[in-house]
């Protein structure tokens, strides 16, 4: 299916959903409370059969915290990239999607130790890879450590 | 470096200090020369320089004839551990653990740039422990980012060395720094 | 404590009661650490805690210029290290619109199936190894050095050499190259059959690793699982097919795939991808173009703003690069999503209901790299 009606199709489900130019896959920004329904959606549509969820990151963009997920369909070969965003820095929330793809569930994980995004009903959401007395969530970007990190 | 070239090591010159009597010189001798050619390390490898040390022990660079014929899985049981790879700040407690279960004599190869000091990992990188002797205390550093198996060899060869240099009758003036 | 003393003997036995195979093991290829929570010797299930080799890359990438962070791509996996600085050149080229000359092209993919057939020996020494037969270790590595040799004459390292740079690679190849990599293949192709013989026909292996740990297409797809062994399962996902760079579009090989979804079947897919990586190698080695070795490429490197990302095939699996940038020398924000994060995830799925001794096989045929997960 091509990007047009993909595009199509999504802001069908999604009216609110905007859609980004100029960027390598079809990208669109959808409303975070919208997301899971989007993406059961998405999966078992049998002509979008979007089941294979690739890459999930968090993004600082300096007032926003974003999770972007990039999902890709093993049957038709194509690939559309969501994004949700919140403005809330201190308490981060948007709903889990790892009924829908299983791969999630670390991944979301890992969101949640680097960035202090929370993901409503994650099974078990706690920190990765740091331990789980350290404060702080490193990769955003008021992340301060003035011993490690040299600022220019 | 050979053995008779540690003429500018003060070490070697506490070493002819202390001097023994003749009975001990000898035992001193075959006690150390048992120690040092056969130095069991514990199986350690967090991360590439592991690999480096994996390909020391297979069949081209060979250190089973260095006397390194078996790795432990035990703490307990090893006598040497080669540090090689990053540690970062979770597992530099374990690290002490392992360290601290090893029975005496017990040695600390620090293999690799980023056990000696943090190496590619040194600026910015918020869990990297930027050295390993800030947790146990090192006998030989190896440089290199992997060291190629010759230079692991020559750091082996270099541990034995210092062991042969050790003492029975005052092994609080051993040569190896920190031991009690 | 007390209660347990005093139960009788039959209903101890059907506590439940956790272990760990801690950091430090002789199995666990790396820093890994597994709570096992076990009846008898059955796993019930299993929590990897990771994070023991956790260096903050990601970070660090944000503070590095471009040609900085090929050398961080390195250590990342330490064993495709040539495939992880392949992905992070070819986003910037993209990104940047810049044609490298034909024999770079040759010249990256040659490298890089060298470096999937040395990982894969690699993996099947320790492979082996774990199962208890240390007959593997010596002949694995032993033909490994073969590849370290022609790497060390032409780049300098052994390994983590840091060859490929935005626009090209370091330097041009040793003229002795050519010879090397068709004595090397000559040499092992006769060799692989003593690992077929070795290992895949051994009556244990065939019983310790048949019908172990079952991962089907759907669990695949829906937990990540690329690579040989999604492969295993039957999924067609290999990146260097389905939408190839570099010279993969234009020479012939077979994507290795096998449907028994079990440890034997990813064990044979890797034992097949050697083969097939033998051959692109032969359809490259003789007709590398003469030319340069590296585009024309400004000193310093500043992607224009906007979003990217890039897929190869790494020897583990499908590692994709993603880089938010805003116009700098040094990237807004870069995320690897690697393959052994992913297959890792699956682990507790597979190995309920396995025994102790299955879960060392099953961990050993996903092949898993500690740094990768860690990052």
């Amino acid at each position: 299916m091509d990007n047009e009606t993909l595009k199509a199709r999504i802001l069908g489900i999604v009216p609110e959903a905007q859609p980004e130019e100029n960027k390598q896959y079809l990208t669109l920004v959808v409303p975070a409370s919208q997301m899971h329904g989007l993406g059961e959606k998405l999966k078992n549509t049998p002509e979008l059969s979007f089941d294979f969820l690739f890459c999930l990151s968090g993004v600082d963009y300096g007032k926003e915290l974003a999770v972007v997920y990039h999902l890709n369909s093993t049957v038709h070969k194509h690939t559309v990239v969501l994004k949700v965003k919140t403005g809330d820095r201190a308490n981060p929330g948007f709903d889990t999607v790892c009924d829908i793809w299983r791969t999630a569930e670390f991944h979301e994980r890992e969101t949640y130790d680097m960035f202090g995004i929370k993901f409503n009903n994650h099974p078990d959401l706690r920190r990765i890879f740091l331990d789980e007395e350290w404060k702080g969530y490193p990769l955003r970007k008021d992340y301060v450590d003035e011993v490690n990190i040299v600022e220019f | 470096m050979k053995e008779k070239d540690f003429q500018d090591n003060e070490t070697l010159e506490l070493f002819r200090k202390t001097g023994s009597g003749i009975l001990m010189t000898t035992i001193d001798a075959v006690i150390d020369w048992g120690r040092s050619n056969s130095v069991w390390p514990l199986t350690f490898a967090t991360s590439c320089c592991g690999i480096e040390m994996m390909a020391t022990g297979a069949s081209r660079h060979d250190f089973a004839r260095f006397g390194i014929e078996v790795y432990r899985a035990s703490p307990r049981q090893a006598d040497v551990i080669v540090v090689a790879g990053t540690i970062v700040n979770k597992m530099a407690p374990v690290l002490k653990r392992l360290y601290d279960q090893m029975s005496e004599p017990r040695y600390v190869i620090a293999m690799g740039a980023c056990a000696v000091s943090g190496g590619p990992f040194y600026y910015n990188s918020y869990h990297v422990v930027r050295g390993v002797d800030q947790v146990i205390p090192v006998d030989v550093y190896i440089p290199g980012c992997p060291p190629r198996p010759e230079a692991l060899l020559y750091g082996v060869m270099q541990l034995q060395r210092k062991i042969k240099l050790e003492t029975i009758t005052r092994p609080e003036e051993s040569m190896i720094m920190g031991r009690k | 404590m007390k209660e347990i003393i005093n139960l009788p003997v039959s209903k101890i036995e059907e506590e439940e009661y956790h272990i760990n195979m801690g950091p430090q093991h002789p199995s666990t290829h790396g820093v890994l650490r597994l709570v096992v929570s076990l009846q008898g010797e059955m796993v019930k299930s299993l929590k990897p805690h990771c994070g023991y080799i956790h260096r903050g890359i990601e970070k660090m990438c944000e503070k590095d210029t471009y040609p900085q962070v090929i050398h961080l791509t390195d250590r990342i996996d330490y064993l495709s290290a040539h495939i992880n600085n392949h992905a992070v050149c070819l986003l910037v080229e993209k990104a940047l619109e810049i044609e490298v000359p034909e024999r770079v092209k040759y010249i990256r993919t040659i490298m890089d199936e060298l470096a999937r057939i040395q990982s894969h020996q690699l993996w099947w020494s320790s492979f082996g190894m774990d199962l208890g037969g240390l007959t593997c270790f010596f002949y694995g590595l032993r033909d490994r050095e073969m590849i370290l040799d022609i790497w060390e004459e032409t780049t300098g390292s052994r390994f983590l050499q840091s060859y490929n740079c935005p626009g090209g690679v370091m330097q041009d190849l040793h003229p002795n190259f050519q010879k090397r990599v068709h004595s090397f293949i000559k040499t092992f192709k006769k060799k692989i059959k003593d690992y077929d013989r070795i290992l895949s026909g051994n009556v244990i292996f065939e019983q310790r690793s048949m019908g172990v740990g079952m991962l089907s297409k759907e669990d695949a797809i829906s937990y990540g699982v690329t690579g040989p062994s999604g492969r295993g399962s039957g999924w067609s996902c290999d990146i260097r097919k389905n939408e190839p760079y570099s010279m993969y579009g234009q020479v012939q090989f077979n994507e290795v795939l096998r449907y028994g979804c079990d440890t034997y079947s990813r064990y044979m897919v890797r034992m097949q991808e050697m083969h097939e990586s033998m051959n692109i190698i032969e359809q490259l080695i003789d007709n590398i173009p003469a030319g340069d070795y590296s585009a024309k490429m400004k000193a310093v490197i500043k992607l224009p703003a906007g979003e990217y990302f890039q897929k190869v095939e790494s020897a583990r699996g499908e590692l994709g690069v993603y880089v938010v940038s805003d116009g700098n020398k040094t990237p807004y924000r870069m995320k690897f999503r690697t393959p052994s994060f992913s297959n890792l995830s699956v682990l507790d799925h597979i190995s309920r209901g396995m025994k102790i001794a299955d879960l060392v096989a099953i961990g050993a045929s996903l092949d898993l790299v500690i740094p990768d997960i860690d990052r």
